[in-house]
């Protein structure tokens, strides 16, 4: 580990006095020679898992990807517009503050590292889209009020777009609509992707997703795949839920990906919990303590009644669940040729045991 | 078998006659009466007195039964029997009881002053002996197995045959698994047969015992090859093995000039000095055959011996042939080399170790198959398909994908909408207050508004402080306190469990009781639906037992700190509802006979 120690130091380009602007450094990391011969092994990326973190750069640099959830609906129901409870979350915390918790969160990021990145990805009812990427140039300097209103610009383009792509009806029930984090999540994924491949060189990256809106029972499976995915590349997935329930998809993408899951129960304070529990970066959480939830419910629903189960029936082909037996899988159509054991039939049996 | 009763004579040391009279022996006791009744002989031994037993090898010439008291001490009474079936039978049913008597003092428990109640009388079942120690074997070998038979079998609640039908798996597994294992040739014959020197005389004397005899045709095929040609035709068995004790004795004294004069004399000896031919062809063969595909590069790593203060640099320049002799220098490597081949190759003989003839005929049968067996037209077949196989370059093929369906889903809706509703439901939520309130919204009043929100902090600006300190504060309490909490510990590492954090007292508590639970339960439920008054009682001493546990239970979960209870209360919980529901069932099937018995119950007792 000595050895690691002298490398960070060696690329590290803070000190440097030629290059001020964080994104000029980034293009160009300065490697110095190294004193050892490292083995082919460390520089070779697999192709399946591109994501083995790469010894020759820093461990604590991280890309935070965050999900910024803006439905409408959501936000707009807190504003007292029909008839809320007060303890709506959008009505302690309307959009405005939102954002006041969550630009100095992302300011605070870059601010942790100067090789730090983070984009933001706003999470529509329609579509979604790229709002932010500090490492993108900009026609400005790296200066920090520019970061927020180049955020607040792009949103309010996003937010226009996604009400011009709106095909709904006129009015809808607020619990029932859903923004779409499988879209999301999947521009997220592309965008880590695409970081890996960039070369051996990269940040650590996780996805952040701030998420108010329920979940969709539509975007089921495509969710899943989007965090199967996370956890195949290695991503972890936190989740602050600031919605109404908890969110069923986020509880297992964390679990899943090794990532953080929050529900946070103080609002005003968000912006204290985005910092101390969503700011650190992969190789500090080795050492610290954070909050998991209490236990997630895995539980499979059957497929024919839609309760939960703890044991039931698979079928062979599709893996769909049913609570009792079936002579033909509903899902796949597949026929089950075995007739199981009849639990009837069992008391009929002539005991084996000696009687007297 | 209870008791025998056998007719025996008793001696006090080997040599006597013996008195002849009947032995009857009981679990309890051994009693012997002589037949002569004015002969003062009688006996009347208590069973445990007895702590060991020997008897003489079947086809010696008497058939003894010699019970010992002490190892030490000596003291022991030995009887003849007539018959070795009579002996046998004796001596298999002392066994049984020893064997009982030690199983019950290896329990931790203080020795019960009666034995253990012979379950097996009850229902009258004749286990045999070879079943009994098979149980006590068990029993103990498996300290949980023995605690649950203890507490059940002989706390009363189960009866022997109960408890052994559910492990019957045990049973027979035991009993396979013992008669597949081979064993093989024993190392000592490289250094033990050794000749016992006379000081006195210039005798050496060799023992070779058949199962060395066997050894040595497995190992050394020239000696086999000249055994099967010289005897008997050209020289008796006992001349044979002489030549070949003489020739390893001078093996042994490394003298090679007399090696070679010896050799030169006697045709026959020379055999036995020379190199062994049959081996070497062998060895040859064997290295024709090595597979070509062989990656000796996988091994390089584990090559320690090349590494500098490793291993023991082999000179070759010192070892000198000695062309003129032919007399073989076996070192010790070679023979243990040997030897080692020999015993991974297998025994391959399953004949009785009797006539060194028939043991020398059958090794040669053997040897003979194998090796047609092996033709080399058919091996080298086989090679060149393993070199073809292994040396295929992927890129120029095609890929090998294998004929798969497609997945076809028949109501894609309804399988996608399913498992999101009940994930939902199964959460609850923790915040009470908030219910799902559903209103109903506008769609372009809920985007006027968002965008409006956007304008403020345009206009505004961000706060400072971005935060309120209080609220801050209260944030971090709240974590920390969350984070502090046991309760926050339960998940986090996957290994670790509650259990681990309990006592250990309270943790195999726990843990007998629910190995004892599901023992009482798989019973109970066995039994219904109560057929005759055998189940009916059976169920009525389960019910007993399992109430004991109830009790034992919350005793438990009382007893434990109160930071655990919470965790101790909930993994008591399942077993609480598994007793539970037995006892609700239980009390619905008392309900309903109890209505219907007013007319006949149908053959049992209320």
């Amino acid at each position: 580990m000595a050895f690691q120690d002298t490398q960070k130091r060696g690329i590290g380009p803070g000190l440097d006095s030629n290059s001020h602007s964080r994104k000029e450094n980034r293009l160009t990391p300065r490697l110095t020679p190294l004193p050892l011969p490292l083995p082919q092994s460390f520089l070779r990326l697999s192709p399946a898992m591109n994501s083995a973190p790469s010894k020759l750069y820093s461990d604590d640099v991280s890309l935070v990807v965050v999900l910024l959830d803006t439905n409408p609906f959501f936000w707009a129901a807190g504003a007292g517009g029909g008839n809320t409870s007060p303890h709506h979350p959008a009505a302690t915390l309307p959009f405005a503050k939102f954002l006041n918790h969550v630009i100095p969160f992302l300011n605070s990021v870059l601010l942790l590292n100067q090789l730090n990145q983070v984009v933001l990805i706003a999470t529509g009812v329609n579509s979604c889209g790229y709002i932010y990427d500090s490492a993108g140039g900009g026609s400005h300097g790296g200066n920090v009020p520019a970061v927020c209103s180049e955020i607040l610009r792009r949103l309010e383009e996003f937010v226009a777009k996604d009400r011009r792509l709106g095909k709904g009806p006129d009015r809808v029930v607020v619990g029932g609509v859903s923004s779409l984090l499988s879209g999301s999540l999947s521009l997220a994924l592309c965008y880590i992707q695409r970081v890996f491949r960039s070369g051996a060189l990269h940040p650590q990256p996780r996805i952040l997703c701030l998420q108010a809106s329920p979940d969709g029972p539509e975007q089921y499976v495509a969710v899943m795949n989007a965090i199967f995915s996370a956890q195949r590349s290695m991503v972890p997935i936190d989740s602050c839920v600031i919605g109404v329930q908890h969110s069923a998809f986020l509880q297992q993408a964390s679990y899943i990906t090794g990532g953080v899951y929050l529900k946070p129960q103080q609002l005003d304070g968000l912006f204290q919990y985005l910092a101390a529990v969503f700011a650190t970066d992969l190789q500090s959480r080795n050492f610290l303590q954070l909050p998991k939830p209490a236990g997630v419910d895995f539980r499979a629903s059957c497929f024919c009644h839609k309760k939960t189960i703890d044991m039931g029936y698979v079928c062979s082909v599709c893996l769909s669940i049913f609570c009792k037996h079936h002579k033909k899988c509903s899902t796949c159509g597949s026929e089950f040729n075995q007739s199981p054991p009849d639990a009837s039939a069992t008391s009929d049996r002539k005991r084996k045991v000696s009687e007297v | 078998m209870a008791v025998i009763n056998m007719a025996a004579k008793y001696k006090t040391t080997v040599k006597e006659p013996g008195i002849p009279g009947v032995l009857k022996m009981s679990e309890e006791k051994i009693i012997f009466i002589p037949n002569d009744p004015r002969s003062a002989m009688k006996l009347n031994v208590d069973f445990r007195s007895i702590k060991g037993h020997k008897f003489s090898k079947d086809g010696s010439k008497q058939a003894l039964l010699n019970l010992t008291q002490d190892s030490e001490k000596g003291g022991g009474y030995i009887f003849e029997f007539d018959k070795f079936s009579d002996r046998n039978v004796c001596r298999d049913f002392v066994g049984k009881v020893l064997g009982k008597f030690q199983a019950m003092m290896s329990s931790k428990q203080n020795e019960q002053p009666v034995p253990e109640k012979p379950a097996a009388t009850m229902h009258g079942e004749q286990l045999s002996t070879t079943e009994m120690e098979h149980r006590m074997k068990l029993l103990r070998e498996d300290s949980e197995l023995q605690k649950l038979h203890k507490q059940f079998v002989i706390g009363g609640v189960l009866t022997e045959s109960e408890f052994w039908a559910t492990r019957k798996s045990l049973l027979d597994d035991d009993a396979q698994r013992t008669s597949k294992q081979q064993a093989g040739f024993k190392s000592a014959m490289l250094a033990d047969v050794r000749p016992s020197t006379d000081g006195r005389t210039n005798k050496v004397t060799f023992s070779l015992t058949p199962e060395i005899i066997h050894q040595i045709f497995a190992e050394k095929p020239a000696v086999h090859w000249a055994f099967l040609n010289f005897v008997p035709s050209k020289m008796t068995e006992k001349d044979f093995w002489t030549k070949y004790c003489r020739a390893e004795y001078l093996h042994r004294t490394k003298n090679s000039v007399v090696a070679a004069a010896e050799a030169a004399e006697d045709e026959e000896l020379a055999v036995f000095l020379k190199n062994d031919d049959i081996l070497a062809n062998e060895a040859r063969r064997k290295i024709r055959r090595v597979d070509p595909t062989l990656d000796m590069e996988a091994d390089l790593g584990d090559d320690y011996i090349h590494l500098p203060d490793h291993g023991i640099l082999r000179d070759g320049s010192k070892e000198t042939v000695d062309a003129e002799n032919d007399i073989a220098r076996r070192t010790l490597s070679q023979d243990l080399n040997r030897h080692a081949a020999v015993v991974l190759e297998g025994r391959a003989l399953d004949v009785e170790l009797g006539d060194t003839r028939t043991v020398a005929e059958a090794l040669a049968r053997s040897k003979q198959e194998s090796s047609a067996e092996t033709s080399d037209e058919k091996t080298n077949q086989e090679r060149l398909k393993r070199v073809s196989r292994m040396t295929e370059i992927e890129d120029l093929q095609a890929p090998h994908s294998l004929p798969y369906a497609p997945l076809c889903i028949k109501d894609p809706r309804e399988y996608f909408d399913s498992q999101q509703a009940n994930a939902l439901k199964a959460l609850g939520d923790t915040d009470a207050r908030i219910k799902p309130i559903d209103c109903s919204l506008s769609t372009e009043e809920a985007y006027i508004y968002l965008m409006e929100q956007i304008s403020e902090v345009k206009v505004r600006g961000l706060n400072n402080p971005v935060v309120q300190p209080e609220a801050a504060l209260k944030v971090l309490n709240g974590l920390n306190q969350y984070l502090s909490s046991t309760k926050y510990h339960l998940g986090k590492n996957p290994q670790e469990s509650v259990l681990d954090r309990l006592p250990n007292r309270t943790k195999d508590e726990l843990m007998h009781h629910w190995t004892s639970i599901q023992e009482l339960l798989r019973h109970f439920w066995s039994s219904y639906p109560i057929t005759t008054t055998y189940l009916y009682n059976k169920v009525l001493r389960l019910k007993d037992a399992m109430t004991q546990i109830y009790h034992k239970l919350q005793e438990t979960k009382e007893s434990v700190q109160s930071d655990f209870r919470h965790q101790v209360s909930r993994l008591v919980q399942p077993m609480l509802q598994a007793l539970d529901a037995a006892f609700a069932h239980y009390d619905t099937e008392q309900q309903k006979q109890y209505n219907k018995g007013v007319s006949k119950p149908n053959g049992f007792v209320q």
